[in-house]
């Protein structure tokens, strides 16, 4: 019936249907609708920018103008892929500059951006409106002096976690006395900025409604600024230390007060130092907060945490460090009952002592908080036990990342794996979408993982299992797998090739320190043309003997289709 | 089953420390770490390193964490040539960019990667023994031939990229570390030694937390950063600064040649010249900096108008 619709009709109903995923169905249902479809998407998500080429992109998609691409395989995170590996985004940038896109959004991830590329994309997109870079390298504050005072509609630049160059400190300052559109501006990633300019900055953009400072933003500058922005609703603090010998009292009164007319504020980060008699100024804040992260907030600890985690009782998101310990963290289960996402972050060892974190404070937290879906986890040691435990609280797991930090450690307990902890896990939160395990596992727990984790669609594994069986109850049972990441682990050939198929059913598979050699790499990429089967190999190069019965330090294959890329380093071998 | 190798720490400083025994994850001899590398710990207090006597077949704790002491931070800041990585063979550490932290290189021998590389995130000294329980019943890898060749022992096993955090919040941490909390309530003072910075003709000051460089180099180097704004001045009118010659060392080209000098006021009073004595001396005792045009200069010792034309 749809088909006697005019294309129009079509084109506004598909409007309802936002989320990639959907439209991607949607797409599926008749070339009818693929073509209605296509010319009306604006917003496009690329997991893998190596899977697909910028002008195929733009030859399906002309009417995009919200653009996601990630780059490096997430192991990238941990130094596990070596520089130069790739993920570079000028190609994209030149292709869509070329083909007169209208690009109004550019969300990157663990890309590789150039003082080029952003002078380009700075240039060449008149109603760019929203840079978001996250662990994205290879710029420069000149880069950012481009995008400052070319984008004339700028409303977000958020910059997350990157490694950025700084040369001069200019690059606020570049943004025009025209600017009053920014919504969002993120740059606590730098260490430098314009004090003055961002003031002025922040005075004239009344839209204003995330910033996030870096440290060189001092408190009696903070105060300035939240003086001219009562209206934030996402802050991120930089130094909240006052100097010693500035008037104490005064300025401390005066950041009382205007944090007092600062009503909107939901999300709080920040506190890259601090003094903690000044915390004190921000409890009015905590009565309303939902996001509240403090895992940069090495200063912050002890009773002055509990006090500031007392006070916010409509938390959904927590980010904090491990020296809360399990009695800061039975205070925030009694606390923070609407919880839903909590992150613990390893801290510094050579704190109190019992700064970390172990099982007791994650049970607490579970049965505190059963609204619990997201949870990363950095502890001491954890048991089957109290996995169970927290499985039974909390059945709504979306996402589980459990980091033990010594990476094969036992229930301390029992002395046993911690096979049946996350098999309690996967088995009671049907809707689990990401797992990370660590601690001492068998195979059984991926036999586990595969009965029950139907919806898994990312895993993590590190030194874990004991056969190539672990890795093939995985690939046989979780049907919606999508991304695979392993290292340490005793899968071999035989579990790689078992069902080639599945690959090109998935985004990407890591491999690193496994026991998979050239030959069964080899034997993949020759079955399954449409898969880049990366051999990544930084050692020195002579000594890779070639052999076919070497094992492979770093495999990395990903769906594509578009062939081998032609921007792999030396080091980076695509087996064909 | 790969078993997580244990390496050696990277030097941490160029004492010449003796190397550690990388060891079998199985039972092969005693772990013989040198814990009393902790001696690499450039000062934070309240460290212990418990003496490890495990006997057979425990894998060390890895709890490598972010934070890490600050001399270890320093070298980061500085990304200066601080680092001693001596005796690596053909390995290169990776610097500074995209947050890697130095990691040695080929250190297996056997022609490919043992898979396990240092980072040098910081031991967890002081941290609880790993239980010497089960040993998960996997061959352990062959020991390499080749020891890593690094010239300061870990104190602990080292597995890169594990504790799994990002690479910026692991450089955030360590050149952040918690300062001494032993009496932190409310005084900015402990652990952290801010100073003004004011510099002729800059309308407002600065203010740097001198422990947090290790050496003049980093602090002039920040300073450079801080400062260049005021020196290098304003973008242009349609927006993009001009770019020809000026770059980001102009202000260290300024401040050793001839235009600025880098004072200090001391616990005396006196205004002297920064670099003269010892990089703790002078810690201890500057109370105040100042970017001095040389023209004023003139007015200081005699010795430091000389000292300033042999910086040229």
């Amino acid at each position: 019936m749809m088909n006697y619709f005019p294309d129009e009709v079509l084109e506004h109903v598909f409007d309802f249907v936002t989320s990639h995923r959907d439209r991607n169905a949607v797409s599926l249902v008749c070339k009818l609708w693929y073509r209605v479809e296509r010319f009306s998407r604006q917003r496009v998500f690329i997991g893998n920018c190596y899977a697909i080429s910028p002008e195929r992109l733009i030859d399906r998609f002309p009417g995009v103008k919200a653009l996601t691409l990630k780059g490096k395989p997430h192991f990238a995170d941990f130094n596990l892929v070596p520089q130069d590996w790739g993920g570079y985004v000028q190609p994209w940038i030149e292709a869509l500059a070329r083909s007169r896109i209208g690009l109004e959004e550019l969300r990157l991830k663990r890309m590789v951006v150039s003082d080029e590329s952003l002078d380009v994309l700075s240039r060449s997109f008149t109603n760019f409106k929203s840079l978001v870079l996250v662990s994205c390298e290879g710029f420069t504050t000149d880069g950012l002096e481009a995008i400052a005072a070319n984008c004339r509609f700028l409303r977000e630049l958020d910059l997350q976690e990157n490694e950025i160059e700084e040369k001069k400190n200019l690059w606020l300052g570049c943004f025009p006395d025209s600017c009053t559109s920014l919504v969002s501006l993120n740059f606590a990633c730098l260490k430098e900025i314009n004090l003055v300019a961002l003031e002025r900055l922040v005075a004239r953009n009344p839209n204003l409604k995330s910033l996030k400072l870096n440290r060189a933003v001092p408190l009696e500058a903070l105060q300035r600024i939240l003086m001219r922005a009562p209206q934030l609703v996402d802050l991120g603090t930089g130094s909240f230390v006052l100097d010693r010998d500035s008037d104490d009292s005064e300025t401390y009164r005066k950041l009382r007060g205007t944090i007092l007319k600062c009503r909107s504020i939901r999300n709080l980060s920040g506190f890259l130092e601090v003094a903690p008699r000044c915390l004190p100024a921000i409890y009015p804040i905590c009565l309303n907060l939902t996001y509240l992260n403090l895992s940069y907030a090495a200063g912050i600890h002890g009773s002055e945490l509990i006090k500031l985690i007392r006070l916010c009782g409509k938390l959904q998101r927590l980010w904090i460090l491990d020296y809360i310990g399990d009695k800061g963290l039975e205070i925030v289960a009694s606390t923070c009952k609407d919880l839903q996402e909590l992150r613990v972050f390893p801290s510094d060892p050579f704190g109190a002592g019992h700064a970390a974190v172990t099982e007791t404070g994650l049970v607490a937290i579970s049965s505190g908080c059963p609204k619990l879906n997201s949870l990363l986890y950095f502890c001491q040691q954890m048991t089957n036990a109290a996995l169970i435990a927290v499985a039974k609280n909390c059945p709504n797991f979306i996402r589980f990342r459990l980091c033990i930090l010594d990476p094969t450690k036992p229930d301390p307990v029992t002395m046993q794996p911690l096979d049946e902890g996350f098999g309690a896990i996967v088995q009671s939160s049907k809707r689990l979408r990401r797992l990370s395990l660590s601690g001492l596992l068998t195979d059984r727990v991926f036999l586990y993982i595969g009965m029950y984790a139907e919806q898994l669609e990312m895993l993590s594994i590190a030194f874990a299992g004991e056969s190539d069986k672990g890795m093939l109850y995985v690939l046989n049972g979780c049907k919606k797998l999508r991304k695979l990441e392993i290292r340490d682990s005793p899968f071999g050939d035989m579990a790689l090739l078992r069902d080639v198929g599945k690959y090109e059913t998935m985004r990407s598979l890591w491999m690193s320190s496994c026991d998979v050699t050239l030959g069964g790499c080899k034997t993949l990429a020759k079955q399954m043309p449409r898969l880049n089967v990366e051999i990544i190999n930084e050692n020195d190069q002579m000594e890779f003997a070639h052999e076919d019965s070497q094992k492979v330090e770093k495999m990395y294959l990903y769906r594509t289709l578009v062939g081998p890329r032609k921007d792999a380093p030396e080091f980076v071998w695509t087996l064909v | 089953m790969s078993v997580p190798l244990e390496h050696d720490y990277i030097g941490l400083s160029s004492e010449a420390v003796p190397s550690m025994e990388g060891s079998e994850r199985s039972s092969s001899g005693g772990l013989n770490l040198n814990l009393k590398a902790t001696e690499l710990r450039l000062g934070l207090p309240g460290s212990e390193s418990p003496e490890r006597d495990n006997g057979v077949g425990v894998l060390k704790s890895l709890l490598v964490v972010s934070g890490a002491k600050r001399g270890f931070s320093d070298a980061i800041d500085g990304a200066s040539g601080k680092w001693v990585l001596s005796g690596n063979g053909g390995s290169e550490a990776e610097l500074g960019k995209g947050g890697n932290l130095f990691s040695p290189r080929g250190i297996n021998g056997g022609g490919k990667g043992g898979g396990c590389e240092c980072n040098n995130q910081n031991t967890g000294l002081g941290s609880p023994v790993l239980k010497d329980g089960v040993v998960p019943p996997q061959s352990p890898k062959p020991l390499q031939e080749k020891k890593p060749q690094l010239s300061a022992p870990a104190a602990k096993a080292q597995v890169v990229g594990w504790p799994p955090i990002r690479s910026f919040r692991k450089n955030s941490m360590a050149t952040h570390s918690p300062k001494n909390d032993d009496d932190a309530e409310g005084k900015s003072g402990s652990g952290c030694l801010y100073v003004k910075v004011s510099m002729d003709g800059a309308p407002y000051l600065r203010k740097v937390d001198l422990k947090t460089y290790g050496s003049y180099m980093d602090l002039s180097s920040a300073l450079e950063k801080m400062f260049s704004c005021f020196t290098i001045g304003q973008c242009s009118s349609h927006g993009v600064p001009s770019r020809d010659g000026l770059n980001e060392s102009r202000l260290m080209d300024l401040l050793s040649g001839s235009e600025y000098v880098l004072t200090y006021e001391d616990k005396d009073g006196d205004w002297m010249l920064v670099g003269d004595v010892p990089w703790e001396m002078f810690t201890d005792s500057c109370k105040r900096l100042r970017i001095m045009k040389s023209s004023e200069a003139i007015g200081l010792a005699p010795r430091a108008m000389e000292k300033c034309k042999n910086r040229n």
